[in-house]
């Protein structure tokens, strides 16, 4: 596996030399596959939980709708916090796989907590707390561990094929919870005992499989960094610091932040749909379901194209299909055509975008660092996109639904040039100051 | 670590996948519920009926039952009707009744249990209400949650006026007065309706901007208009003078709740003497009574009463049962 690794891992700009059946063969790198199918196991494990919880805090602990409310929102601040810690500890101690190892495991043995919380509301909200720190905590080791096994030029593809082994999960998930459903009756912690033993699965392929793609090794393409073999100083504070004062990098995090602000959140995008075309409530949950139908299909697809034409083309890309969302949900056409359109639309928007922007990131930061910048650029789009969902909810209430998603069109535009004038000088340069 | 081979490797997830499998499949066989015989439908004189008379409906094990208003903790008479909430006034009952583990109705009977009408509502049942001529029928589900880590929730409130067959899916759709002005938002939320005596006007809790308000309804006009804020699951007196509600905490539903009276002349609130948080809408059982649910540790519920001015102590009124509902 190492051989076949390090095939893949030589520099863009060298002709394959390896044949051209065995570059076929190598979609993606072994390390990408694990990881992809930690993601697949965990995010059926997950999804198995978000289908039945509210069935569970509801009809089997009978809480009022308030306080399941409240067991949300509170942990966002804190995980974003810790999100950036546990990617500068990564780092600093060259342990992704670790990192991204204890996320796993917290949020499998988040799993549990649940049967454990019995009726208390602030024990539930400790136990979701824990599941999303977990989830805060591993996403960016996870996304460096495919960063540094993966040779920049094929980062697209990597990352497509990653996301579309995640969706994969998140529809089984739901699946997964009906059939157990369905055989225990109404036993919900059946369903939490048999979600956390495919998250122990998950920890144990994450264990055996994944390997820590050490930064010094056979890998001799741009992501090497001459700097990082074992007797070089640890990552400090200071040098993460440091990152900030990166040009590239600053622009990058001030980019992604930007793109964070011009989406108004899936809930708002799905509640404005129901409404213009007066869909049936029962149909709202099958909203997400077609976004995701379409994030699974397109996202590896997407990542070879972003490959092929450059990455941020296609994130370009996605966000205009994301404005040209906002335009159908508040334009003239109706009915079932406007519907399928605007939610393949919106699923190609995550296609084009989380894997890629992620993909377009990673060569900008040092490999070093890279956990700790990819960490920041995750937390910067999660508070951005906070702050928009806000803004967008105020903007709703003051203009209503069709004027208010008119604006958030009208900063995508806004936020896409912005985005183009920061990304599109910078990255260039730097990857080619590394290549031969 | 010692360097395996990918064959030992897929050894031991293979293993791993087996051990793990028999762990959930051991627990599931353990957790099982035992298939539920529905109990038989009562007949004759057994039968549930929501006829007027000194009786109690409620719901025991799922299933619809009624005792005896002397005799609470006594023998009860149980239905073949399985519901999740029910209430009952003048001969009409509101049952939420599952149809699958997914999926719910709202359920309007007649006197005799029989079906009068079937709705089908999006989320999960919540409250239920028949305003006092038995009139009109309301409900609130419990919505979203598509994705426990997507934030906020929401509720639908439905009201059915079962003469004219006028439905209201959700009271979203009506004009909102806030504080003397005109307002809009997209997180607005209601539940728990409660019916005056004219059929028309209704208090119900209406939740925005991370308050809850007391508002008043009219069905005719399609308006809502707020009273005052941290009033939740109003539940209207037979006299039509006091409104009974669960009040949070310092208003902060996170620190439970406390079963209170407003008196609508005077504004005055007094805290019944019921001091367990109660996270239901109560039920008036007579002009100074009332009923509500608490649940055990393991989720167990309890009806009890407790008097609605502030005096006395709470009371175990039927043991193992919820939603209860005087039959006037």
């Amino acid at each position: 596996m190492r051989v076949y690794l390090s095939t893949v891992s030589r520099p863009g700009a060298d002709p394959p030399d390896a044949g051209p059946r065995r570059q076929r063969l190598a979609l993606v790198s072994g390390n990408v596959v694990a990881l992809g199918t930690v993601s697949l196991i965990t995010d059926i494990s997950a999804e198995m939980v978000a289908a039945v919880l509210p069935l569970y805090l509801v009809l089997g602990l009978q809480l009022s709708p308030v306080a399941f409310g409240v067991l949300d929102g509170v942990h966002t601040g804190a995980t974003a916090l810790l999100r950036v810690v546990g990617g500068f500890v990564a780092d600093r101690f060259r342990r992704r796989k670790l990192v991204a190892g204890v996320g796993y495991a917290l949020s499998a043995v988040a799993k549990l907590g649940l049967l454990l919380a019995g009726r208390s509301v602030p024990a539930i909200g400790a136990v979701v707390a824990v599941d999303r720190l977990g989830k805060g905590v591993r996403s960016a080791p996870r996304d460096a561990l495919i960063t540094l096994s993966t040779p920049p030029e094929a980062l697209g593809r990597a990352f497509g094929v990653h996301r579309a082994m995640d969706s994969v999960g998140a529809f089984l998930g739901p699946l997964a919870a009906f059939a157990v459903l369905l055989v225990v009756g109404q036993s919900y912690d059946a369903v939490f005992v048999t979600s956390f033993c495919v998250a122990a699965l998950a920890v144990v392929v994450l264990v055996l499989f994944v390997r820590e793609q050490p930064t010094t090794g056979p890998t001799t393409g741009p992501t090497s960094d001459p700097t990082a073999d074992p007797d070089e100083p640890r990552v400090s504070v200071r040098e993460a610091f440091g990152l900030l004062r990166s040009r590239p990098a600053r622009r990058l995090l001030l980019a992604a932040t930007m793109l964070g602000l011009a989406t108004i959140g899936d809930g708002f995008v799905y509640l404005v749909l129901q409404r213009r075309e007066d869909l049936g409530l029962r149909w709202f949950p099958l909203l997400a379901v077609g976004t995701s139908l379409a994030y699974l299909l397109l996202a590896a697809p997407l990542g070879v194209l972003a490959d092929r034409i450059g990455r941020l083309p296609v994130v370009v890309g996605g966000y205009v299909a994301l404005g040209v969302t906002y335009l159908l949900l508040s334009g003239p056409v109706h009915g079932w055509p406007a519907l399928a359109l605007t939610l393949a639309l919106y699923g190609t928007f995550y296609a084009a975008t989380d894997g890629v922007l992620i993909a377009l990131a990673g060569p900008v930061l040092p490999p070093r660092l890279r956990t700790t910048g990819i960490a920041l650029v995750q937390t910067g789009q999660a508070l951005a996109y906070l702050v928009s969902s806000v803004v967008f909810g105020l903007a709703w209430q003051a203009w209503g639904p069709q004027t208010a998603v008119r604006a958030a069109a009208v900063v995508v535009v806004g936020v896409l040039v912005v985005t183009v004038l920061l990304l599109a000088a910078p990255s260039r340069p730097h990857s080619r100051r590394v290549s031969p | 670590m010692t360097v395996m081979s990918t064959r030992a490797k897929l050894g031991v997830v293979a293993a791993s996948a087996v051990l793990l499998a028999s762990v959930a499949a051991g627990y599931a066989a353990i957790a099982a519920e035992p298939a539920r015989t529905p109990p038989p439908a009562a007949v004759g004189d057994q039968a549930v009926t929501l006829a007027p008379g000194p009786r109690l409906l409620a719901i025991t094990d799922r299933y619809v039952s009624s005792v005896a208003t002397a005799d609470p903790g006594g023998p009860r008479t149980v239905s073949g009707l399985e519901c999740l909430r029910v209430y009952a006034a003048a001969g009409t009952g509101v049952c939420l009744k599952p149809v699958t583990a997914w999926s719910y109705q709202v359920v309007v009977l007649d006197a005799a249990l029989r079906q009068k009408r079937t709705l089908s509502v999006p989320g999960l049942p919540n409250r239920a209400r028949v305003s006092a001529s038995g009139r009109m029928v309301s409900w609130t589900t419990f919505v979203g949650g598509d994705s426990y880590t997507a934030s906020g929730f929401s509720t639908r409130t439905g009201i059915l006026d079962t003469v004219s067959g006028a439905t209201v899916t959700s009271l979203e759709e009506f004009a909102i007065t806030r504080d003397g002005r005109g307002y809009r938002s997209p997180d607005v939320n209601y539940w728990g309706v409660t019916f005056t005596a004219d059929d028309n006007h209704f208090y119900a809790t209406m939740a925005t901007g991370g308050r809850r308000y007391l508002v008043r309804g009219d069905m005719a006009a399609r308006t809502v208009e707020t009273m005052r804020t941290n009033v939740e699951c109003p539940s209207l007196s037979p006299d039509g003078t006091r409104i009974a509600f669960k009040e949070a905490i310092d208003a902060d539903p996170t620190r439970g709740w406390r079963l209170s009276v407003l008196d609508l002349a005077s504004g005055r609130v007094t805290a019944t003497a019921e001091t367990t948080s109660v996270d239901d809408q109560a039920a008036w059982l007579d002009d100074a009574t009332l009923a509500y649910t608490l649940r055990q540790s393991d989720g167990r519920p309890d009806v009890f009463s407790v008097p609605a001015d502030g005096s006395g102590a709470p009371k175990l009124l039927i043991p193992g049962a919820e939603s209860p509902s005087p039959l006037t």
